[in-house]
């Protein structure tokens, strides 16, 4: 059983940044003139990691470097890593869409990628044209596809539309149409990436269960990327973790998505003047952040249950003028999943920034979550829903929360059972409260 | 681990190809998708229009038309004795085929750049698809051509067809080769450098000029003749003219000059289009 699927050797892959063209002529022309004279490729040295908030002067980075991995038959290998490590060039080169600038990859069979679908979709044809064009872009034979096409029709759920063009599609129907083609192809290796983002539950359901049934059922080997570290467990049994480029860890996908949250909480520093990985306008930026315990004290790890306090300085950098912006925290697991908001647009009101700096503070009255690693992210914005946004940063600052004691009552639930807690009360026969979960 | 080391890998990427690399084998594989590319491009260009497939039709009677006017009755250029319809027709559906291929074959990478960026397939289906589909066209085209030719066989002495006819079919698949190569060429250096797609889209109209397409060879002065003949393109529709028509020249050393012409261009193409085909996500 242990027969190879793919083979992936020192592969890396180099990219230019900025804008191609100016000075491409040049630089092809000195990288010829050190070709015929024999030497090395003059901006192959100069190239850097991919760190996307380094401030160095070299055009050139390194997108992915020596990434080395084999891949057995039948495995499910889910690929995963923050925003720019490396996947999508990765699954690029995998897929021979780009080449790699060094190092080799084979594989054994045919390979087929399910990178966003609808690619190849011809906006005037109807879904069965499609069907048939989208399959032989994908590598399928006409014959293959006529011999598929009720069951494709059948798992997409358009039947009743498959003679219209699909430009009079939703864009929902594209995604069941495109990956009903997709799933069908029994290619023997199969790149899924991210298309689980788009569609709604119930199909998102079917298409786990299908890749499912492709890799389990028919020993078709599986790579799987996506953000969503919950359909990675399901459906992985070996995750790759890529971080700036570079292979940070292969191994089991529970210890896998474990490295990731790593990543994540090791991501955060406390000076936020420094960080680059930031969006929005920037007339006025977060500066620093902290979490204060009861006591106003800065602390960085929070009892369960306490009340705690999370200030962050804002500082003008814009044209020096008041302005009112909403402004919110966002906490989120270690994985990246939301869990809950502290938003001032809740209630419909802005805060008036001052002229240099402001501070805000806000105030949990009693520390919801359990035991374990967060994260907040912070947000500033003129507009609500993502309008004039000022300044956004992810992953801002950590925070640990111990214990697991919400109610101070010295009894303490099971560790590790819920990971919220929230006050309330018992009342029995309608009138008396036996029970006061709440700090009164 | 010993066992799965013996067995071939079926696939081997690595950063450089090999200079010539045109893997027929895989073009093979892919034929259905060649010919889904042709029907797609056949089918939506006149999608949600009235006149549909005519327009392949309308397109060269009008220029002929004006070809006719202009050249014909204000600029007075010869055209061999000839019906000025037959004679500017029989050199535009030849030129068109040329001149759309290349048109539509120079921009493949860019046209084409969502569908490239996420699925490998053998990237000269594309242009591949895209001449036959104007071969379609330029059947179409020729069955016009072959009505006007009937009709005026009632009126002028035209000559009978003989044995040149079989030299059609090379002259059309020395067109189509000029043409994929070129635009082969043209549509790889285009991811980088854009500055080509006006290039060729104003020097295939200044092209035409030097194309024996609105005037005959026989009324070129002689001291442009050999600028002319060096145009592969002269010879081709030269050669059309003569066996459709009877006059202008046909000199196997000139039709042997453009193949060779075409081979060259399809190799060096091929060349281009192969080195680009692997990075051009990266460039375009």
């Amino acid at each position: 059983m242990s027969k190879l699927s793919i083979k992936v050797e020192d592969l890396s892959k180099q990219y230019r940044l900025g804008v191609v063209g100016t000075g491409t002529i040049s630089h092809d022309l000195n990288r010829w003139w050190h070709k015929i004279r024999g030497n090395p490729d003059p901006y192959l040295k100069l190239t850097q990691e991919n760190k996307q908030n380094n401030h160095n002067n070299t055009d050139y980075v390194w997108a992915l470097k020596n990434i080395n991995f084999e891949v057995q038959q039948g495995e499910v290998v889910g690929i995963i890593g923050s925003n720019g490590a490396g996947k999508s060039t990765l699954l690029k080169i995998l897929s021979q869409v780009t080449a790699p600038t060094t190092g080799t990859f084979k594989a054994r069979g045919r390979i087929a990628s399910l990178l966003e679908v609808g690619t190849g979709f011809h906006q005037e044809l109807t879904g069965r044209e499609n069907i048939f064009l989208n399959g032989a872009i994908l590598g399928m034979t006409k014959s293959e596809i006529r011999s598929k096409l009720d069951e494709i029709i059948d798992f997409s759920g358009v039947a009743r539309y498959i003679d219209t063009p699909v430009k009079r599609y939703s864009s929902g129907m594209k995604v069941r149409l495109a990956f009903a083609v997709a799933a069908h192809l029994e290619p023997e290796i199969l790149i899924v990436d991210e298309v689980l983002a788009v569609g709604d539950a119930s199909f998102q359901k079917k298409a786990i269960g299908k890749i499912q049934e492709v890799s389990h059922g028919q020993g078709r080997t599986v790579l799987f990327v996506s953000h969503n570290m919950g359909a990675v467990s399901q459906l992985c049994s070996r995750g790759i973790v890529l971080k700036n480029g570079q292979t940070y860890f292969d191994g089991s996908v529970d210890a896998a998505v474990q490295k990731y949250a790593q990543i994540n909480l090791n991501l955060t520093e406390p000076d936020l003047k420094g960080r680059n990985d930031r969006s929005g306008l920037g007339d006025y930026k977060f500066t620093s952040v902290k979490i204060e315990n009861e006591n106003r004290q800065i602390v960085e790890e929070v009892r369960t249950g306490s009340r705690i306090y999370i200030h962050a300085e804002i500082q003008s950098f814009g044209k020096l003028q008041a302005k009112e912006v909403y402004a919110s925290v966002c906490f989120r697991d270690s994985l990246g999943n939301r869990l809950f908001t502290l938003s001032t647009s809740f209630f419909g009101k802005r805060v008036k920034l001052d002229e240099k700096n402001t501070s805000l503070t806000f105030e949990i009255l009693r520390m919801p979550l359990s035991e374990g690693m967060y994260l907040c992210d912070l947000y500033i914005a003129e507009g609500r829903g993502d309008t004039l946004v000022q300044d956004h940063i992810q992953n801002a600052t950590k925070l640990k929360v111990y214990g697991n004691d919400y109610f101070n009552t010295g009894d303490s639930q099971p560790v590790g059972l819920d990971q919220f807690y929230t006050d309330f009360k018992i009342i029995k026969n309608h009138n008396n409260a036996i029970i006061k979960g709440d700090e009164s | 681990m010993g066992k799965s080391e013996s067995e071939p890998w079926s696939l081997v990427v690595t950063p450089k190809s090999q200079l010539f690399d045109l893997n027929l084998q895989e073009i093979w594989r892919y034929r259905d998708l060649l010919f889904l590319f042709l029907r797609r491009d056949i089918v939506t260009v006149y999608k949600q229009t009235i006149l549909g497939p005519l327009w392949f039709i309308i397109q060269p009677v009008l220029t002929t038309i004006i070809f006719t006017v202009i050249f014909g009755n204000v600029a007075k250029i010869p055209t061999d004795d000839l019906p000025p319809i037959l004679f500017y027709l029989s050199g535009i559906i030849v030129w068109n085929y040329f001149a759309d291929c290349i048109r539509a074959t120079s921009d493949s990478f860019k046209k084409n750049e969502n569908i490239f960026g996420k699925v490998y397939f053998p990237r000269i289906i594309v242009p591949m698809a895209t001449v036959l589909s104007n071969l379609l066209k330029f059947g179409i085209q020729f069955l016009l051509f072959l009505g006007f030719l009937f009709y005026y066989s009632f009126q002028v002495n035209l000559p009978s067809l003989d044995v040149s006819l079989l030299l059609f079919p090379i002259l059309l698949i020395i067109v189509a080769g000029l043409s994929l190569g070129l635009g082969m060429l043209v549509s790889s250096l285009t991811t980088k450098y854009r500055d080509l797609t006006f290039l060729i889209s104003f020097g295939i109209q200044l092209a035409m000029y030097a194309t024996p397409v609105i005037y005959p060879l026989s009324a070129a002065p002689e001291k442009y003749r050999v600028f002319i003949l060096a145009n592969p393109m002269s010879a081709i529709i030269e050669s059309f003219r003569t066996i459709f028509l009877g006059t202008g020249e046909l000199e196997f050393f000139s039709i042997f000059y453009s193949f060779t012409f075409a081979i060259i261009l399809l190799v060096l193409g091929l060349l281009v289009f192969n080195k680009t085909e692997k990075t051009f996500m990266d460039t375009v």
